[in-house]
């Protein structure tokens, strides 16, 4: 299985997503850059947090128009497995891969911090290590993460088990008080109705060691990668 | 020739940035003010041989495109000649 993680002008956590894949996964990972569009040698791609073109106009909107996109937006329909972390999940949403928007931060500020998220499904290639209901503490770290949808868009995300984590309290009660961003109804990251595509905020390639105060994102990756090595003892 | 593009955020879409710049404003004793939401103003120059139709189009597309974005976001072009 192989990995690959998109840089943008702009990308500044794609050496820690490169580095927990193969350190911690312990796959091959390639870097690919923004202009490359081949994407036919990989089983999942990464795309990863940072300031894509500085997030100038909004944040993600203008990585959408990258040559890479394109490929992505294939790669995705072809079933291919894609995480996009923090900028990663606003370039997703800005290129239609993913339902809804990231606007500021209810409180304006920048926010770096631990949180704690709720596995709402383990029905994803990116979660199907985790068990229901648990509670990760993995850090954020952005201004823009105030996740918003229509009521329409937010009734299929229930209805089709699409809300992948959400923001909640030590005890896995999804508070208001536990909402760092002012997200609708918690969100914290959802998947595609194909199931193939993930964005979040939390960096969980953040969390994978106990020296950085938490190793919960680890499980994440490691559903990834025991998705894809199922995938390739049925082919 | 000249585009002008208007983005506003649609009604009901909160408008954290909005609301602060209400707030500080009350602070300096503009008490009467209900409300304030903030938007993005494009200026585009275009190329002055085209006919305004065409003009009103690529701003437009721009507009709808790139400029705004259509899940949180409304626009408004005017050409000026």
């Amino acid at each position: 299985m192989k990995f690959g993680v998109i840089v943008f002008p702009g990308s500044n956590c794609d050496h820690d997503a490169y580095h927990v894949i193969s350190k911690h996964v312990g796959q091959p990972v390639d870097f690919i850059w923004h202009r490359e569009t081949d994407l036919s040698s990989y089983d999942a791609v990464i795309i990863p947090g940072g300031f894509s073109y500085g997030d100038y106009l909004r944040a993600g909107a203008l990585a959408r128009f990258s040559p890479v996109m394109n490929s992505v937006k294939e790669f995705a329909a072809r079933g291919g497995l894609v995480l996009g972390i923090c900028n990663g999940f606003q370039i997703l949403c800005e290129a239609g891969l993913l339902p809804g928007a990231l606007i500021r931060n209810r409180d304006l500020h920048f926010i770096c911090e631990h949180i704690n998220v709720r596995v709402e499904t383990t029905e994803t290639p990116f979660t199907n290590q985790l068990k229901g209901g648990s509670v990760l503490r993995i850090p954020i770290a952005h201004a823009e993460g105030n996740y918003v949808c229509d009521d329409a868009t937010y009734d299929e995300l229930g209805r089709n088990d699409l809300i992948v984590l959400r923001y909640c309290n030590e005890r896995g009660e999804a508070t208001l008080e536990s909402n760092p961003n002012g997200s609708r109804a918690n969100i914290a990251g959802i998947c595609n109705r194909e199931r193939n595509v993930f964005g979040l905020m939390p960096h969980p390639e953040r969390a994978c060691e106990d020296l950085l105060g938490s190793a919960d994102g680890r499980d994440i990756f490691r559903s990834l990668a025991a998705t894809l090595a199922a995938h390739a003892s049925a082919s | 020739m000249k585009a002008k593009v208007y983005v506003t955020l649609k009604p009901g879409v909160l408008d954290p940035q909005g609301k602060a710049i209400q707030h500080a404003v009350g602070l300096l004793g503009f008490d009467r003010i209900a409300d304030i939401r903030q938007g993005k103003y494009f200026e585009i120059a275009l190329d002055g041989a085209l006919n305004e139709d065409v003009a009103r189009e690529a701003a437009t597309k721009l507009a709808r495109e790139v400029l705004s974005n259509p899940v949180i976001e409304d626009y408004r072009v005017e050409i000026e000649n």
